[in-house]
């Protein structure tokens, strides 16, 4: 056996691609659903908090923070794991899909509000003053006038962001959402091959190039002209 | 006369700064009113209070007899009857000229956008720029986006004009036909208030000139009496070093 035939062998292994490939099929449709779920909701909520932010309310304003800071801070497989097993004790049962859903998007949304707040904040007090000098409400500013500037800002760290965040639903995997991740490791458990890890990570960079595309077109819909 | 624009006892403090010590102060109707000053005499904030973008720690301010102060006060509907043009224009730079001139007619006024468009480009034909209607701020000379914001104020029909440095940005040449405009805007009987040092703008065209420093207003009265004999020693400095 030739070192590449070893490698294939390892790692490509045709008739394991040919026996699990409806497998991780299935976990990428599991994978999208919930990824697509998650950068709505925590996208959304992440602009709602920010928005919110921007009435400058001491009273609105302490839980976001301390809610950001800690789902900042927290690595997301401690709080699915806290959700996943800590909700039943309560009489409280939902699946783990739904467990995962609700876990990334408010990390999602976390890291969002301060994306889209620091976005918010760099632009111009002059805009504020000028959309407000002529009856402007503060709602009206923000959508018509600061949103506008400041999403176009927010693009880049946003597009990383939520592909960063959205890549952990392979964390499903531990409280068995059939993803691809899941997918990938009990059919090598079954099989003790790595081949089909090897079709996940194939997976993955299917589903997140064109995401990391995706962010660059809205990127350029967002420019207008400027000198 | 009636008073279009009465300040009473207007004072504002940043922190334990007091930048206004106590403004009384009143436009009349078609009124053209300059304020000078030193810089750091208040007069910016001054200005800013009559629209509350800066908010007062005490004192009146009525416009057209309504107390903006007063708890009941739209200040959103009395802001739109208050037109105001920065020192830095503050045009929004994703939308056209006509976008800029146009969003509060629909978002305030609920025009249509055809309503609003009409609107928006009669007002910029009043400052010379109909043809740039479809152009973005960033294509636009500092001249140009000036005129476009007077445009925006105008567009809303306000009873008065606030003008906060309006040519302080722009580079010498492109002065005049910002100047210009506010010519044609009193010649049509625009209440206005202008702050600036266009000193010899002042000079031909305003109705009464108030001289401020310090946070308060020492001296005021016609362009002939406030550059040919001012009465107060602080005037005088002021005045004298501008005509050296």
């Amino acid at each position: 056996m030739t070192g590449l035939e070893r490698f294939q062998d390892a790692f490509l292994k045709p008739e394991l691609i040919a026996r699990y490939w409806p497998d991780i099929l299935s976990g990428i449709a599991v994978t999208l659903e919930i990824a697509v779920a998650v950068v709505i909701t925590g996208l959304a909520l992440g602009l709602a908090l920010a928005v919110i932010r921007s009435y400058r309310s001491r009273l609105a304003n302490a839980p976001i923070i301390v809610f950001v800071d800690m789902f900042r801070a927290l690595p997301p497989l401690v709080a699915i794991l806290i959700v996943y097993f800590g909700l039943p004790n309560l009489g409280i049962n939902i699946s783990g899909f739904a467990v995962l859903w609700l876990v990334l998007s408010l990390v999602l949304a976390a890291f969002a509000e301060e994306i889209f707040w620091s976005g918010i904040v760099s632009v111009r007090k002059g805009q504020w003053e000028a959309a407000r000098s002529t009856g402007l409400t503060h709602w009206q500013t923000m959508t018509s006038v600061i949103l506008p500037q400041a999403i176009r800002i927010c693009v880049p760290p946003l597009t990383n962001r939520t592909i960063a965040v959205t890549k952990n639903t392979a964390l499903g995997t531990v409280i068995g959402v059939g993803e691809i991740m899941n997918q990938g490791t009990s059919a090598m458990s079954l099989s003790g091959n790595a081949t089909p890890l090897m079709m996940a990570a194939v997976a993955y960079v299917v589903i997140f190039v064109p995401v990391v595309a995706l962010g660059s077109w809205i990127e350029r819909r967002f420019a207008w002209k400027r000198a | 006369m009636s008073a279009l624009l009465d300040v009473r006892g207007l004072r504002k403090s940043f922190g334990t700064t007091e930048i206004l010590r106590g403004i009384d102060f009143s436009v009349a109707a078609r009124e053209l009113v300059f304020i000078i000053g030193p810089s750091g005499s208040g007069k910016s904030t001054m200005l800013r209070c009559c629209n509350r973008l800066e908010e007062p720690t005490a004192g009146q301010v009525v416009v057209d007899g309504v107390d903006l102060m007063a708890p009941g006060t739209d200040i959103n509907a009395m802001r739109r009857q208050i037109g105001m043009v920065f020192q830095a224009f503050n045009l929004y730079p994703h939308m056209t000229a006509l976008g800029n001139v146009t969003l509060a007619l629909r978002k305030v006024l609920g025009k249509s956008r055809e309503e609003a468009e009409a609107i928006g480009l009669a007002a910029l034909d009043r400052v010379g720029l109909k043809e740039k209607a479809p152009s973005y701020p960033s294509e636009l000379s500092g001249g140009q986006q000036q005129r476009v914001a007077i445009a925006r104020a105008l567009a809303l029909e306000p009873k008065i004009m606030l003008f906060d440095e309006p040519t302080s940005a722009l580079d010498p040449e492109l002065v005049g036909a910002v100047l210009g405009v506010m010519r044609d805007l009193k010649a049509a009987g625009m209440t206005m208030v202008v702050v600036s040092h266009e000193m010899r703008f002042a000079r031909d065209a305003a109705d009464r000139i108030v001289f401020m420093a310090d946070g308060e207003i020492l001296e005021q009265g016609t362009p002939a009496e406030i550059f040919g004999d001012p009465q107060h020693p602080r005037t005088r400095d002021f005045v004298g070093e501008l005509s050296r």
